[in-house]
């Protein structure tokens, strides 16, 4: 297997456009698996882990610019962590602490899993994903870019920049059911942002649909905010949990992490 | 307090010392060497070809397009088998190689050998074989009506209860006193059971070297090396001497190493290829690779006066052995011996059956029938103490199974078996009071998961009995050689086929011999057959008390030899045996002889959860637990073993669970297939209770199984104080608390 190790995004977007083959890969927490199960045997990867680009994040006029580079361990260090404190609480239940200090939010929306854990936050946030290609940048809102089970509006010779969000001041949470107390992946999952300037509730949901969703609702409304993401997921029963038990979960974590967001 | 930090002692103490590990900083630090990094130059990569089917008619199979294949070295199938074709633990009704028919999904079928692991998958591939697909046979209670499985089973003349119903592998009843007495009181359940994977951490694994005289070295983790042995030797067509077992670094068993998994492939592709050869299966495929827990179906009905005492108790207990028969026969006994709990009960009828499925085959893991029944009867205690308003501890303590009771196989129990002590030491032990809120998430159910600041939680408090016997049991001839040789200038070096999984059998024999031979310049040899006899197997909680018995024997002699020769170096060998046991009787289950098990320990556990009601999510907050250990040979790794236990039992409580559709396993992995975390592990308080077995040398007892035992029930015991909800299968689904 061919592994590409770019060191400037330029030359990134070249082997790109020339190799359409090569897998991305940038933390590789889950790539890697894909590998080790034998569920992906890509001709050629292309290594996005040494680009500087991609790495860290920025702040301009209030819009927050996470580099598609950025760990999940940075996403739970302040400053970012109380800019954006739904995803620093949605990175603390990503596997363990070596996975954190590899997995990146870049990865997470490369991967498009509806159980991938950065989703909802930045959902709930209305992020937009920066993508880039030898053709120029251009940005798409996150709800546009997840299509389903791991398909993206990712179009031939793009790759995952950055994602740009602009935090609402209001209060926000995350929460995540899982069958263990740690390194699990989600049965279900919700963030909620309490965004007072806009007057409403936005509440996104993970591993209930085949992609995460959002939901928003009036401000004055926000008593309907359970009922409102049940009917919006479309839960299965798999190996890890029945479809009932999502939507009661669901039930239940949008009520607590609203009441949570209300009473600060 | 010191400022200065003592540094970790090696293992250089005497008996009754807290000793280290040896091997304790290497596994943390990555440097332990597993049987997946053996390696030598020249090896080949051995690699399995298995069933996709749960149950299927093999019509052909086709090799050719694979041996055309770059870097292959072999293909091989059933025909290539020079010897028996099958093989088995207690039973012989496993193919080597898949010759007819398959019975499983993940059943051998072919084996490759190539240059590189990658062409030994490819070469998989373009295998050819031709199923024709049969209804597979996947319920339990469905299986003693359906098809049969194999054309011969234990129960067909074998020794064991005949039973002419299809797929039974064993069906044994055991009837004591008079099971029809009235009681003042009834209580009835039924309990069931997923099934439990071992999940080691080291997946199968080994390296096969022929010896170029026609015989092979196989390095590999396993159990029981001489046991591995007396199975591959014939179905090579070689003598038990020209095939030699090594014990190579071993990733944990719990039972799941009894069985052979790779050492007759391994060796087969050697001697076909007269090169080394190396197997090593991936995660997917370790979960095939091994048996699991069984599942069980079990049905109680309890009856007791209204001051408490148990008058008679019923079980049917049903237990789904899978496709092949491994140690179902032992487990089913094991199962009906210890079905009601440490407890004296003068009537019982306790059935148990277990039969042939289509699932994946069940065997030996840690607690061996006993943790499945212990969870249903406890059960039943826990509701019995709710019917007649009593303290569940009372309950248990009036009931207490103690020495001069009998068994209800009728075997006297004349050892020691501390059960009241237990009861009253762990029931003593004092619950920490709730944590105040707000907390860390890290201290709610839920965890990292931020599921909820205290909402919907209930706090439970649950306790548990549970015992098990110590060795191998019903007539099997049991015995442990080691051999020390005692060199001239006072040094020894102890040889012992101890297979050392991680439990620290090494550390038990290196202090009994400082011990006996009063030095500490003592070393151990690699554990092999080559240079000692049988050690039995790393199971049955028995190896610290045959190794003990075994290497205190020899180091006897060897100074009782030194003393008669009055110096010199002298090397000598000992066999030591345990009281032998006798079966049971087929048709009556009661004992033929004075004793079908040889010892017992018994274990109490208190345990305290917390249970968001809402959401179905579970902490275990704390556990309290008191064992009968007999003697404490290494009180820390003694310890370790009581925390492992219960974390393994913590898992069947809350989380581990091999689902099956058709028989197929849906999760295979450690994604989805999970154990407990260190944030699901609460602190374990531990009393060690210390009563000499008489019968074991210093008095030891074995102490890997009581914690798992006994924690399964205790802790689901607590969640149902939590939920009050009756909560009759493990491991508990977030379901069946909140929906």
């Amino acid at each position: 297997m061919e592994v590409f190790r770019p060191s400037t995004l330029d030359e990134a977007l070249r082997l790109r456009a020339e190799h359409p083959q090569a897998r991305p890969i940038q933390g590789g927490t889950d790539v890697m698996v894909e590998l080790t199960f034998g569920d992906a045997r890509p001709e050629a990867l292309l290594d996005l882990s040494e680009l500087a680009e991609l790495r860290g994040f920025a702040e301009e006029d209030g819009l927050l610019r996470l580099g598609a580079g950025l760990t999940y361990t940075e996403a739970m260090q302040t400053p970012l962590a109380s800019r954006l404190p739904a995803l620093a609480e949605a990175s603390r239940t990503v596997g363990s602490p070596q996975i954190r200090n590899r997995g990146t939010i870049g990865g997470n929306l490369g991967t498009a899993s509806p159980a991938g854990d950065a989703l909802p936050p930045l959902l709930a946030e209305r992020a937009e994903v920066e993508l880039a290609s030898a053709r120029g940048t251009r940005t798409m809102p996150l709800a546009e870019f997840l299509l389903g089970v791991k398909r993206t509006a990712l179009a031939p010779g793009e790759l995952v920049t950055a994602v740009r969000v602009r935090p609402c001041e209001g209060p926000q949470t995350f929460a995540k059911v899982g069958q263990r107390n740690a390194m699990v992946i989600a049965i279900c999952s919700l963030a909620v942002v309490v965004d007072a300037e806009a007057g409403e509730v936005r509440a996104a949901f993970g591993s209930s649909a085949v992609t995460a969703r959002c939901v928003v609702v009036p401000l004055a409304e926000a008593a309907e905010l359970p009922e409102r993401v049940v009917e919006a997921a479309s839960p299965i029963d798999d190996v890890r949990a029945t479809a009932a038990y999502r939507r009661h979960a669901l039930r239940v974590l949008a009520a607590r992490t609203l009441e949570r967001c209300l009473r600060t | 307090m010191s400022a200065t930090t003592e540094r970790p002692r090696l293992a250089v103490g005497r008996i009754g010392e807290r000793l280290p590990r040896e091997d304790a900083v290497p596994k943390v630090t990555g440097e332990f060497s597993y049987a997946s990094d053996l390696s030598t130059p020249g090896m080949l990569w051995g690699d399995t070809l298995r069933s996709p089917h749960a149950h299927a008619r093999v019509v052909s199979i086709d090799v050719t397009a694979a041996l055309g294949l770059p870097g292959i070295h072999g293909a091989l199938t059933h025909e290539d088998v020079p010897g028996k074709k099958l093989y088995g633990l207690e039973f012989a009704d496993q193919p080597v190689l898949a010759i007819d028919r398959v019975r499983y999904v993940g059943e051998p079928v072919a084996l490759v050998v190539a240059e590189h692991p990658e062409q030994a998958r490819r070469a998989l591939e373009a295998i050819v074989v031709e199923y024709e697909p049969l209804e597979p046979v996947v319920d339990m209670e469905r299986a003693l009506e359906q098809e049969p499985l194999h054309p011969d089973r234990p129960t067909m003349g074998h020794g064991y209860r005949d039973d002419r119903r299809p797929n039974v592998v064993r069906h044994l009843v055991i009837r004591h006193g008079d099971p029809d007495i009235a009681g003042d009181v009834v209580v009835t359940g039924t309990y069931e059971l997923g099934i439990q994977d071992q999940a080691f951490l080291g997946p199968e694994s080994g390296l096969a070297i022929p010896d170029g005289e026609g015989g092979v070295d196989i390095h590999v983790a396993t159990q029981w090396l001489h046991v591995d042995r007396d199975q591959v030797a014939p179905c090579l067509d070689l003598r038990p001497e020209q095939v030699r077992l090594h014990l190579s670094g071993v990733g944990g068993s719990f039972g799941g190493r009894e069985d052979l998994s790779m050492q007759i492939h391994s060796a087969l592709l050697a001697l076909h290829t007269g090169r080394p050869v190396k197997m090593v299966y991936d995660r997917a495929e370790s979960f095939t690779g091994h048996v699991h827990r069984h599942p069980a179906r079990i049905r109680c009905e309890h009856r007791a006066t209204r001051d408490g005492r148990l008058t008679s108790v019923r079980m049917q207990i049903l237990l789904d052995g899978g496709a092949y028969a491994s140690s179902s026969t032992a487990v089913a006994s094991n199962a009906a011996s210890f079905g009601l709990g440490p407890y004296r009960v003068d009537n019982a009828l306790i059935e148990t059956t277990a039969v042939y499925t289509n699932n994946p085959p069940c065997g030996a893991m840690r607690g061996f029938g006993a943790v499945q029944t212990c969870f249903a009867a406890e059960a039943q205690m826990d509701q019995l103490a709710a019917e007649l308003g009593l303290d569940p501890v009372e309950l248990r303590l009036l009931n207490a199974l103690e020495p001069g009771d009998s068994l209800p196989t009728g075997q006297v129990i004349e050892g020691s078996l501390p059960t009241r002590e237990v009861i009253r030491r762990a029931a003593a032990l004092p619950v920490p009071d709730q944590e105040t809120l707000p907390r860390d998430p890290l201290r709610l159910p839920g965890g990292t998961g931020n599921t909820t600041t205290g909402e919907g939680i209930r706090r439970g408090v649950g306790f548990a009995l549970g015992f098990k016997n110590i060795c191998y049991s019903e007539g099997f001839d049991d015995f442990c050689a080691a051999r020390v040789v005692l060199h001239a200038d006072g040094s020894a070096v102890v040889h012992s086929a101890a297979a050392e999984v991680g439990q620290g059998v090494v550390g038990v024999m290196l202090q009994v011999a400082r011990t006996e031979l009063g030095t500490d310049e003592v070393t151990l040899a690699p554990h092999t057959t080559a240079t000692v006899g049988s050690a039995g197997s790393t199971s049955a909680s028995r190896m610290t008390w045959m190794a003990a018995g075994a290497v205190r024997d020899a180091c006897r002699a060897a100074l009782e030899e030194r003393e008669r020769r009055g110096g010199g170096e002298v090397d000598v060998e000992r066999v030591h045996r345990h009281p032998r046991t006798t079966p049971l009787d087929p048709e009556t289950g009661q004992i033929t002889g004075e004793r079908a098990h040889v010892a017992l320990a018994v274990a109490a556990m208190r345990v305290v959860v917390e249970v968001d009601v809402e959401l179905g999510l579970t902490r275990v907050v704390w556990v309290g637990t008191a064992q009968d250990v007999g003697k404490a040979v290494n009180p820390l790794a003694l310890e370790g073993q009581i925390e492992g236990g219960t974390a393994q039992g913590l898992g069947l409580a809350l989380m581990e669970e091999i689902v099956t559709r058709n028989g197929a396993i849906q999760n295979a992995s450690f994604t989805d297939y999970l154990i407990p975390t260190a944030l699901d592990m609460p602190p374990v308080e531990i009393e060690l209770v210390e009563v000499p077995e008489p019968d074991a040398p210093y008095g030891v007892k074995g102490v890997g199984e009581p914690p798992t035992v006994v924690s399964t029930a205790a802790i689901v015991s607590a969640m149902r104080a939590a939920t009050g909800r009756p909560l009759t299968r493990a491991p508990v689904r977030p379901d069946d608390i909140c929906l």
